[in-house]
């Protein structure tokens, strides 16, 4: 059993933009999963399993990239949602991101606005927000 | 800058999930004056973790298993006059002698999310509802992007609706891993396998013994089946590939002990692991409770009103011994009552409620049993394997200090420095306590969570109860778990 059947789309690239993993839906198509789409600009995060109708998303930057945020989103479902899996680098080299996803392990440590050492899972997206990785 | 304000409360409850929630609401009906504080953005906890409202969820209990019982439990807490504080990490916990008065719990908070500011909450009485975090186990690349803790997935896709990769791997042992993987399914992930260290969920005795859970279980493995989830027992990831990124895991057959024995691989771009739950008593140790260990533990020791050795201090869900939410409800419950006849007021009867906790403990403890962590784990270590992620110890330096003389996870710490770091031991303090050959020990940590310490230094403490104590550590941060 191996995954990565011919026609499936792939894993994402890392850090490309639009190609982050599926969004549990989408605006305007409650109950329609739909694989993400490459090369495109991340969806709004409707969420078909919650027949979500988001509010407009907000942009915030990441390395100066603009990406959407919707209200109330983590920084770190956000970077996520737009295909950005790795934001951290260990004293060691070691490349990081989200691990716990509840605000215990510290792994996915970001900066926001030169504020160095906020969890990306705990942190609210702010709009005008400018998130720095590496 | 507040430290506190007004009067002290009746009660205060740390943790806003089903056991604060309930005894919060049970509490504030009987006339206390309740304040119910959470680290979290939104009520619930871990289990209820719900999108936020800019979503405008119609279903939003589409992800969850009984999320009614959630809206109900949030309209009888807005209902009750209870105050609610969001946005709270407690850091510490102390006694102090209140004005002509009996002692006080003073809950020491960081509240705001980026600028945190101190604030400090004084009441007669405190209730630990902290939860529990997940257990992890160390193996090769466990720390690669696109490795979660099967919590982690699940927190993404119930609190975000983000879904952690396209194609994902569910991985460790417990009953927890199917409703991870059912949902990770529904939301349109490729969900590869589910692979259970243990037997396969559904065929223990105790499930079948307990129509409700044989029922939920039904609907898991069901909904598992339409999507063509393969669902393997004796099956564990024993490491996890990529270069900057997960890219692929080795899945490997395990004997009874867990020894890795036949092993392939399984392209994926996510793998959501976990092996069981961690109580968070780190508040109850601060103070004094009593502990107990077991497979569930360590754990606070309560009585049949959730009361633990300390005077004052209550407990009720995970830190009693992990036993999900439904239970979790159940102790919150018995413990608002208790503690509003405790101060003398009457909080009404609820038969059964004592029968009800007995039965899911029964349950819970069966769980334990049917889903042990397996010492063979170890054998899926290589040197250059990371045991503590914070500090980057590898499995070579743990066998190092183990040759020099460290025979327990205490000299293990002070010589290899695992769990010394910003998690404090939460990530590796049960792999750690196993490798010196240990059960884990309650936690020691008299900072119960990392802190700035320019947050620290801001303001002196009020004149009227002792300062926490000072911080050690880090320039920046207080962190580690004291290693004495």
């Amino acid at each position: 059993m191996t995954a990565g059947h011919p026609g499936e789309p792939g894993p994402p690239a890392p850090g490309h933009p639009g190609e982050g993993p599926p969004h549990p839906g989408h605006q305007g198509e409650p109950g329609t999963p739909r694989p993400g789409h490459p090369g495109e600009p991340g969806p709004p995060h409707a969420g078909h399993l919650v027949s979500a109708r988001p509010e407009p998303g907000f942009p915030i930057r990441v390395d100066g990239r603009p990406v959407t945020a919707v209200p109330g989103q983590t920084i770190g479902a956000v970077l996520y949602a737009n295909g950005i899996r790795s934001w951290r680098t260990t004293r060691a080299g070691r490349p990081r991101g989200l691990f716990c996803g509840i605000g215990v392990c510290f792994d996915c440590l970001v900066t926001v606005n030169g504020e160095a050492s906020l969890r990306a899972c705990r942190t609210e997206a702010r709009p005008g927000d400018e998130v720095t990785t590496g | 800058m507040r430290h506190h304000d007004g009067p002290p409360a009746d009660l205060a409850v740390v943790g806003a999930g089903p056991a604060g929630m309930a005894a919060a609401v049970e509490a504030a009906r009987a006339g206390l004056a309740v304040v119910l504080v959470d680290s979290g953005a939104r009520l619930g906890g871990q289990y209820y973790r719900h999108a936020p409202e800019g979503f405008h969820a119609r279903r939003p209990g589409a992800l969850h298993h009984g999320f009614r019982r959630f809206t109900r439990m949030a309209a009888a807490l807005d209902a009750s006059g209870a105050e609610v504080r969001l946005g709270r990490r407690v850091w510490a916990v102390e006694k102090v002698t209140g004005p002509g008065e009996d002692d006080l719990v003073a809950v020491h908070c960081l509240a705001g999310e980026r600028d945190e500011r101190r604030e400090t909450v004084l009441a007669r009485r405190l209730l630990i509802a902290t939860g529990a975090h997940d257990r992890p186990l160390p193996f090769p690349g466990w720390d690669l992007p696109g490795v979660f803790t099967a919590g982690g997935a699940q927190a993404l896709l119930k609190g975000d609706l983000v879904v952690a990769g396209r194609t994902v791997v569910v991985a460790g042992t417990g009953p927890f891993l199917l409703p991870v993987a059912a949902g990770l399914a529904a939301a349109g992930a490729r969900v590869a396998g589910v692979f259970e260290a243990n037997g396969r969920f559904g065929l223990a005795p105790a499930v079948l013994a307990h129509p409700g859970k044989l029922v939920e279980a039904a609907g898991y493995a069901r909904r598992l089946a339409a999507h063509r989830v393969p669902y393997l027992g004796r099956h564990a990831v024993v490491a996890a590939h990529g270069g900057d990124e997960l890219t692929h895991v080795t899945v490997a057959r395990l004997g009874r002990d867990w020894t890795p024995g036949a092993r392939r691989t399984i392209e994926c771009d996510a793998l959501a692991v976990g092996y069981g739950f961690v109580p968070q008593i780190e508040l109850a140790t601060q103070l004094g409770c009593a502990t107990r260990g077991g497979g569930d533990g360590p754990a606070v020791v309560v009585d049949e009103g959730m009361r633990t050795s300390v005077p004052g201090v209550y407990a009720a869900g995970e830190p009693t011994g992990v036993g999900g939410a439904e239970l979790a409800e159940v102790e919150g419950g018995i413990a608002g009552r208790a503690l509003a006849a405790d101060l003398g007021r009457d909080a009404g009867r609820a038969p059964g409620s004592a029968r009800r906790r007995a039965a899911l403990t029964a349950f819970a403890a069966a769980m334990t049993r049917a889903y042990p962590v397996r010492d063979g784990w170890q054998g899926w270590l290589l040197d250059d394997t990371l045991i503590c992620r914070c500090e980057e110890v590898p499995y070579a330096r743990i066998k190092e200090a183990r040759a020099l003389g460290a025979t327990d996870a205490r000299s293990l710490k002070l010589l290899a420095r695992p769990g010394m770091g910003w998690c404090q031991g939460r990530m590796c303090g049960y792999a750690v306590a196993r490798l010196a050959g240990e059960d884990p020990a309650p936690p020691r940590r008299p900072i119960a969570q990392p802190v700035r310490l320019g947050d620290l230094a801001g303001e002196p403490g009020p004149p009227d109860f002792a300062g926490p104590p000072e911080p050690a550590g880090r320039p920046d941060f207080a962190a580690g778990e004291d290693p004495r």
